[in-house]
C-alpha cells in the first residue's frame, strides 16, 4: 500500500494548486475563474487526505476536513453562480473587467 | 514496479493533464468538460487510497452537482460555441512565471522536509465515519455537521434571493 511515498502526493497536489492559480490569473471570465477555484480546493483536499493517511492514520480527521470542504465548496459554487447570473442580467456580460461600477 | 504504483502515476498524469487543459482551453464548454475529467481523476485517486466514501462524495457532489451547475450557467450566460477572448500576453507570462516559481519553491521545501510515515491502515469503515460524524464527544464532528447544514440552508436561501428575477411593478 505505501509503495508510493507521501512526497509524490504532495507534489501532485502542489502542481494542481498552481495550475489553478495560473487559470485564476489568466482567465477573465467569471465561470472559468470559478473552475480554477474548484481545482485549488481539490488540491487542498488531496493534501488533507494524504497527510491523514500517511502521518496520522489512527484518527480520520483529514477525511472529515475533506468532507466539510466539499460541502462548503458546493455552497460557494451555488452562491457564485447566482451572483454570476444576476450580473449577466444587469450587464449582459460576465467578464470581470466590465463590472467596475464601484470603482472611484 | 507493480500495478498499483503504475496506476498511481497514470491517475496523477491524467488529472494534471486535464486540469491544465481546463485552464487553457479556448472554448468555455470544453473547459468545463476537461474540469469534469480532472475531477474524475481526483475521485479515482481517492479510490486508489481506499477511501471509498470520500470518492463517492467527490463524484456525487463535484461531478454530479458543481460541474452540472457550471454547465447550466454556461448555457445560460455564454455563447458556448465561440472562443473565449485571449488573455493578455504579459499577464499570461506573469501567471506562468508565478506558478512555475511557486511550484519550484514549494517542491524544494517539501523535498527538504523529512516526514515520518507509518504503514498503519486507516479506519475508514462507513460505520466509524457515521458514528464520528454525529458524536458529541471530544473527537466527534456533531457541531461542524450542524453548522454545515445551517450554511447550506443559508446558501440556498441566498441563491434564491440573489438570482430571482425582479418584475417591475410587483413587490
Amino acid at each position: 500500500m505505501n509503495s508510493i511515498p507521501l512526497i509524490h502526493f504532495l507534489i501532485v497536489s502542489t502542481a494542481l494548486f498552481f495550475i489553478g492559480v495560473y487559470g485564476f490569473f489568466t482567465r477573465r471570465n467569471m465561470i472559468t475563474m470559478l473552475m480554477s477555484i474548484e481545482l485549488i480546493l481539490n488540491s487542498v483536499n488531496i493534501n488533507f487526505v494524504a497527510f491523514n493517511k500517511y502521518l496520522h492514520p489512527e484518527s480520520n480527521d483529514g477525511l472529515f476536513f475533506s468532507l466539510f470542504i466539499i460541502a462548503i465548496a458546493a455552497a460557494e459554487a451555488a452562491v457564485a453562480i447566482a451572483i454570476i447570473i444576476n450580473l449577466y442580467r444587469t450587464h449582459s456580460t460576465i467578464d470581470v473587467e466590465d463590472a467596475n461600477e464601484m470603482k472611484l | 514496479m507493480d500495478a498499483s504504483v503504475i496506476s498511481f502515476y497514470v491517475i496523477s498524469a491524467f488529472l494534471l493533464t486535464f486540469g491544465l487543459m481546463a485552464v487553457t482551453a479556448k472554448k468555455i464548454f470544453r473547459s468545463a468538460i476537461w474540469l469534469l475529467l480532472s475531477l474524475v481523476g481526483i475521485a479515482s485517486l481517492y479510490f486508489w487510497m481506499d477511501l471509498q466514501f470520500l470518492a463517492a462524495v467527490q463524484i456525487i457532489v463535484y461531478i454530479g452537482g458543481i460541474v452540472v451547475l457550471i454547465i447550466f450557467s454556461i448555457f445560460l450566460t455564454q455563447d458556448s460555441g465561440s472562443a473565449l477572448p485571449r488573455a493578455i500576453k504579459s499577464r499570461k507570462i506573469g501567471a506562468a512565471l508565478l506558478s512555475v516559481f511557486g511550484f519550484g519553491i514549494i517542491a524544494t521545501l517539501l523535498a527538504r522536509t523529512a516526514f515520518i510515515e507509518t504503514t498503519t491502515p486507516m479506519d475508514v469503515e462507513m460505520k466509524t465515519i457515521g458514528f464520528k460524524m454525529l458524536s458529541l464527544g471530544g473527537d466527534g464532528y456533531a457541531l461542524p455537521f450542524e453548522l454545515v447544514s445551517i450554511l447550506l440552508l443559508a446558501a440556498m436561501i441566498g441563491c434564491i434571493v440573489i438570482a430571482v428575477k425582479n418584475i417591475p411593478g410587483k413587490p
